[in-house]
């Protein structure tokens, strides 16, 4: 139910405050998304989107850290004496 | 797709299955709180690849699941009524109610309809003007401000023809519930993503603090999940009882401020029943005063109407992390997707009907012993 998919802003319409929307496109299929909620977000952002509204804009820095925790882990070189 | 497929990534899946493993030395109970969760630890086998000291259990937080009877019921009522289009979600259509199910409403010529948004609903009123459109409004605070925004919205355009049927619950009153209950066995929560994209999660730090439980604001992919569980199983092994965020690329410490705005306009927190578990205070959403034309248990006035829940299903206890689907004896056997006994086992995110697709039926205990951990 909380299911909200990652999807890039391709054209963004209006600026009333409850009813401004986009073409959000994810992979190559394109929904009207409401921005009401995500009144930052520019072309070209990616916004997480929940039945039919922004939530949240991607922060990119952030969505890499992941990779970099892993590294930070050093468990790259650990990994050699474990595997699965 | 970008912000998906490299978090799928099977070479950092291993790399932190393998840290798990080197830095787990006791045996420790987490739980995934959200039911989007739940459903990629099993999709994924992810607590196949966990150590044995491990254990995941399984949260409350699908809202389907946690529906009350009687609220199925109100819904079958007004769905029932011959000028009434009902919209919902499609995943409530086969939850089972007292008698039948919205599905079996629409199989006997009711006007049920699945929508994607809530805002299709507000389309349908205004495409039907001569109809009274009903939206089923489940969910939990990630699904609160597109409700908010549906009756917003209608109320803007002017739209009398629409109304919804309210049942949403918050996930905070159900962590504590789970906490506070005597059979509590969970040590750490990885806190729902969504949830706190919406709602941030400075909420969270008094209930770390009061019983002492390392929470983790979580995201739904493999990796995150297994970076979720990573940083419980390192605060537990340290000691440490902290709120940490490993969905900062989605959640911030105050979430989304304007959708919380628009949630406290036109919602106010009031007592929820949950299927399976009760009633627990302030753990759920009502309209406000403000949005009361917009209730549709006042429209239609099935406010008063109640309905006692079957004892035979365990649903209850799986929602609660007390027990794991395949512990039920009618797990499998006689309670499956096709012939369901309680919410868990219809909701694509239940714990139960997760258990089923990826067949954790025909293995009752699921161990990671073989995969030469």
């Amino acid at each position: 139910m909380c299911l909200a998919v990652p999807g890039k802003i391709i054209s963004i319409a209006g600026d009333d405050p409850i009813f401004r929307n986009g073409r959000v496109n994810f992979g190559g299929i394109v929904k009207i998304v409401n921005l009401s909620y995500v009144p930052e977000a520019k072309i070209g952002d990616y916004i997480l989107v929940h039945v039919g509204f922004g939530l949240s804009v991607v922060d990119e820095a952030e969505a890499k850290k992941v990779f970099e925790y892993l590294r930070e882990m050093g468990e790259l070189e650990e990994l050699k004496e474990v595997s699965i | 797709m970008k912000y998906i497929d490299e978090y799928r990534d099977a070479d950092a899946a291993k790399k932190f299955t393998v840290a798990i493993h080197k830095i787990t030395s006791k045996n420790w109970t987490l739980m995934e709180v959200c039911g989007g969760q739940t459903h990629a630890i099993v999709k994924f086998g992810i607590d196949e690849l966990l150590p044995e000291k491990i254990t995941l259990v399984h949260g409350p937080g699908c809202p389907v699941c946690v529906t009350p009877l009687e609220l199925i019921d109100k819904a079958i009522q007004i769905a029932s009524k011959p000028n009434v289009i009902f919209c919902s979600f499609g995943d409530m259509l086969r939850v089972p109610g007292s008698q039948k199910d919205l599905l079996m409403v629409k199989a006997s010529g009711g006007d049920v309809r699945i929508v994607y948004s809530p805002l299709d609903a507000v389309k349908i009123a205004i495409d039907n003007p001569d109809k009274e459109i009903v939206f089923f409004a489940v969910g939990f605070e990630t699904t609160a401000p597109a409700n908010a925004m549906a009756v917003r919205q209608a109320r803007a355009l002017g739209i009398k023809n629409f109304s919804i049927l309210v049942s949403h619950v918050l996930v905070l009153p159900a962590i504590e519930a789970v906490l506070s209950s005597p059979e509590c066995r969970v040590q750490a929560f990885l806190a729902a993503g969504h949830v706190c994209a919406v709602m941030g999660f400075a909420e969270y730090f008094p209930i770390a603090a009061k019983y002492r439980v390392p929470i983790v604001v979580t995201g739904f992919e493999p990796l995150d999940i297994l970076q979720g569980i990573y940083m419980c199983v390192k605060q537990l092994e340290e000691g440490r009882f902290e709120v940490e965020n490993q969905y900062a690329r989605a959640v911030r410490k105050d979430g989304n401020l304007p959708a919380r705005n628009l949630v406290d306009e036109v919602f106010r927190i009031v007592p929820r029943k949950w299927r399976g578990v009760g009633e627990i205070p302030e753990s759920g959403l009502g309209l406000t005063e403000n949005y009361m034309d917009f209730d549709a248990e006042k429209r239609f006035e099935v406010s008063e109407y109640t309905a006692e829940e079957p004892a035979e299903c365990i649903s209850g206890l799986v929602l609660q992390g007390i027990k794991k689907p395949n512990e039920c004896a009618a797990f499998g056997m006689r309670c499956t997707p096709e012939n369901p006994f309680g919410a868990t086992m219809v909701s694509n995110e239940g714990a139960c009907a997760a258990y089923y697709r990826y067949r954790r039926h025909l293995s009752k205990i699921q161990t990671a012993e073989g995969i030469g951990v």
